[in-house]
């Protein structure tokens, strides 16, 4: 079905983001709210490209503080100790507890750092028109959606371990810089995934098609 | 060719693809022939349950708040934390915009998104359905990805083990009652189908008329 694809757009027709009720708008360019749930009506989300290209930048640019900055400072009667995300895996897996380790790992380090890859292979194969399966584009687009939640673990295990060790004068436990950073670059790649169309991936489809007959 | 069943149209929402959505058998699934992505799901009861679920979530979700989710005791001090209060002790530490994202994702917007999930689903039994079900249920919709008890639960357990390194932890109800929460929104999210409520929800054509008219399109082409 080369270039037959009966896509809403083709049609005319927009369909709601939210209770995807499938509507006709009198003028394209500015289908207005959405009749049944008040949604803002667009062809395909505003500006997807650029916002995704911002805020997955902004993401980049904090997550090099957010990993070299300490997230946690430990005062202990005088001392003070501080842990950046990776010094908290390194402080897992000496005290024994490696599958653990491998967890915050894996959620602090290479979600971030494989959603910024994933959003930024995304938005230039869509933006180059490069071949390859649309199916699988939006499949990683679906699972940058769905793991990108859990890079939060960090900023809930210092949340609480801050919350908790306050035995002054013995022990404290104090936040540091790098968790505002390490939050900020969870929110903006969340955000990031959220401003992306995927639509876009099966537009560049359609006009490769078109292109190359 | 049946032609008697009224089929509902709608595009793929990750593909743009238009297609018709067949009625489905109970437990049965309709995906996107060409992106793969589940349309449209029939669980048994939906609105029911999901109320029954709903319910028992927001008391849950009382008990998540207001209990202490662990206890530690070190050389005769004694100390314990809720959900909020470690939101509080990162704002009164300095870290005012963590504390803020803390509270959002762990209480304000599973708070939210319950809240808004009652008052959708208890509305949709009267009839007619009030119009504004439909901006609550959009509204709850928004708050679905910020709630993230899950994200909680897992965070709670290795801040555990590690302070565990320092000092004898031991769990508070409120942990077992977070543990609780997120087995309740995954079941929330498996027998909910928004459609149902959707389809109840009547709009007027006459009020978009300004600057926005639009046509319902039914089946076919």
């Amino acid at each position: 079905m080369t270039g037959a694809a009966r896509t809403a757009s083709r049609a005319g027709l927009v369909s709601c983001g939210i209770c995807e009720l499938l509507l006709r708008p009198a003028d394209k360019a500015a289908p207005g709210y959405c009749p049944r749930c008040g949604a803002e009506l667009a062809k395909r989300r505003h500006h997807s490209i650029q916002y995704t290209w911002a805020l997955v930048i902004a993401a980049a640019i904090c997550y090099i503080p957010a990993n070299l900055l300490p997230v946690m400072t430990t005062n202990t009667l005088g001392s003070s100790d501080s842990d950046t995300i990776l010094g908290g895996v390194v402080f897992l897996y000496t005290s024994g507890s490696w599958p653990l380790a491998l967890v915050v790992l894996i959620a602090s380090v290479m979600v971030p750092l494989g959603k910024l890859v994933a959003l930024t292979y995304l938005l230039i194969t869509v933006q180059r028109g490069l071949p390859g399966s649309s199916r699988d584009r939006t499949r990683l687009y679906r699972m940058v959606g769905l793991i990108g939640r859990w890079s939060m673990l960090d900023v809930f295990v210092d949340t609480f371990t801050v919350a908790l060790i306050q035995l002054q004068p013995l022990m404290s436990v104090q936040p540091a810089p790098g968790v505002v950073f390490f939050a900020a670059v969870v929110v903006l790649t969340m955000l990031a995934a959220e401003s992306f169309d995927p639509r876009l991936i099966w537009d560049a489809e359609t006009r490769r098609e078109k292109r190359y007959g | 060719m049946q032609k008697e069943i009224s089929l509902e149209t709608v595009a793929c929402p990750d593909c743009d693809l238009l297609q018709q959505i067949p009625p489905l058998p109970p437990k049965g699934k309709a995906r996107c022939p060409r992106c793969g992505l589940v349309l449209a799901t029939e669980p048994t009861d939906s609105l029911d349950r999901t109320l029954a679920l709903t319910v028992t979530a927001a008391i849950v979700f009382i008990v998540a708040n207001a209990a202490p989710l662990m206890q530690i005791s070190a050389v005769g001090n004694r100390a314990s934390t809720t959900i909020i209060n470690g939101a509080y002790q990162m704002w009164m530490q300095g870290q005012q915009i963590t504390a803020a994202i803390v509270a959002f994702c762990a209480v304000l917007a599973p708070a939210a998104y319950i809240l808004f999930m009652l008052t959708v689903l208890l509305a949709v039994r009267r009839q007619p359905t009030p119009p504004w079900v439909g901006e609550l249920l959009r509204w709850a919709d928004h708050m679905q990805p910020w709630s993230m008890n899950e994200v909680m639960m897992l965070g709670i357990l290795v801040a555990l083990i590690k302070i565990a390194e320092l000092a004898t932890v031991d769990p508070g109800i409120g942990m077992f009652a977070v543990g609780g929460l997120v087995v309740l929104f995954a079941a929330i999210a498996v027998t909910f189908d928004p459609r149902k409520i959707w389809e109840r929800i009547g709009w007027d054509d006459s009020s978009v008329s300004e600057g926005a008219s639009v046509s319902r399109t039914e089946g076919g082409q």
